[in-house]
């Protein structure tokens, strides 16, 4: 049993099949040599939308059974822009636009809910896990990385967190993973300028384990997943735990201060001038 | 040091073998948005390349209304 998918189906009754590989729209995981491989695969750049957020729930379902025949978890993306540009913002305005202020605000909320639950149980994994990124990982694609152990770029890597430019805050736990991770100075830095920076500076300042050639961060990521097989399960998993603190307070914070800045004309406008943007630079400041 | 004339042709170069078009293409008061016909995502891969060859960190919204190879190098320059 090497894994176990929950199919929806009409009304209660839910069916569960054991797979060691899955293909969806967004997404396909598989798991081989005790290494789960999730490669992301929705164009143009795996913007992480509800089609993404459903079979990311599948995924965190699957895990469950997959955890324990397995020693690490690599995620990576096989779009040749980059990891994952972050939140859909085109669904968000559309569906938003949609509803009234109230409904827009919960079911907003009720997003961010599913996926923090989603990165809190990557984050939490009794498993080594590693994102294996290349281009661009911004915003919500950063906050998938930054669940992640470790953090394994190519060079030509870019991180960011844009959302200030919406009137927002990242929304899918960055902040205090950032903040767990970084010193509080260049976390300022990187939200109150919310510029890109590239996988050298990302090394330099500690957020990322290796800087690899063009297109080699998911072989480096493989062969840093044979190493972990070398070591007990058990032990790794406990100085995991020791090490990583999860902080769900903080969490909750953020989904709350979301919740409350989405509510401003700013927001509205920042979604609006990206959607219609025909401007030549609207992944640039 | 070098100079900011080495420093744009410095940029063509890499510009050219990056986006896989001719050298002799590129002029540096080309708008490269339109000669190289890159969108901002491609943009910003540039920008890695040119810290990475450069050994500088250029903050991304320092480029904005940036749409030319001399302004570009320009701005390099004054990290160098």
């Amino acid at each position: 049993m090497l894994g176990t998918t929950r199919d929806k189906v009409q009304g209660a009754k839910h069916e569960t099949r054991t797979v060691s590989q899955w293909s969806g729209e967004t997404l396909s995981w598989k798991i081989a040599d005790g290494v789960i491989e999730v490669a992301l695969h929705r164009a143009p750049c795996n913007e992480l939308g509800s089609a993404s957020l459903e079979e990311l729930e599948q995924f965190v379902t699957a895990l469950e059974g997959m955890q324990a025949h397995a020693h690490a978890l690599i995620l990576c993306s096989e779009m040749k822009p980059g990891f994952c540009a972050g939140a859909d913002l085109r669904e968000l305005y559309r569906r938003s636009q949609a509803m009234d202020k109230a409904e827009a605000v919960k079911g907003v909320r009720d997003f961010l809910e599913r996926i923090h639950r989603v990165l809190n149980l990557i984050d939490a994994a009794p498993l080594t896990t590693i994102a294996a990124v290349h281009g661009v990982t911004f915003g919500g694609g950063f906050e998938l990385a930054l669940a992640c152990d470790l953090l394994i770029a190519d060079k030509m890597a870019r991180f960011c967190f844009p959302e200030l430019r919406l009137g927002l805050i990242p929304g899918f736990g960055g902040i205090p993973r950032l903040k767990r991770d970084l010193g509080n100075a260049v976390v300022r830095d990187l939200l109150l300028t919310g510029r890109s920076f590239n996988a050298t500076k990302a090394q330099q300042i500690g957020l990322v384990s290796q800087v690899v050639g063009e297109g080699e961060a998911r072989k480096a990521a493989q062969a840093m997943a044979a190493q972990l097989k070398k070591f007990d399960q058990a032990t790794a998993v406990a100085a995991k735990k020791f090490i990583k603190p999860i902080p769900y307070e903080e969490f909750r914070r953020e989904i709350d201060l979301f919740c409350e800045l989405f509510t401003s004309p700013a927001v509205e406008a920042g979604l609006r001038k990206f959607v219609e943007s025909r401007d030549r630079q609207p992944y640039l400041p | 040091m070098k100079t900011t004339d080495q420093t744009l042709e410095e940029i063509l170069n890499l510009a050219a073998a990056h986006f896989q078009v001719s050298r002799q293409k590129l002029s540096p008061d080309d708008d490269f948005f339109k000669t190289l016909g890159i969108d901002s995502l491609q943009t910003l891969d540039l920008l890695t390349k040119l810290e990475n060859h450069f050994h500088v960190e250029l903050p991304d919204y320092e480029l904005q209304g940036v749409s030319d190879f001399r302004t570009l190098a320009e701005k390099i320059q004054a990290r160098l």
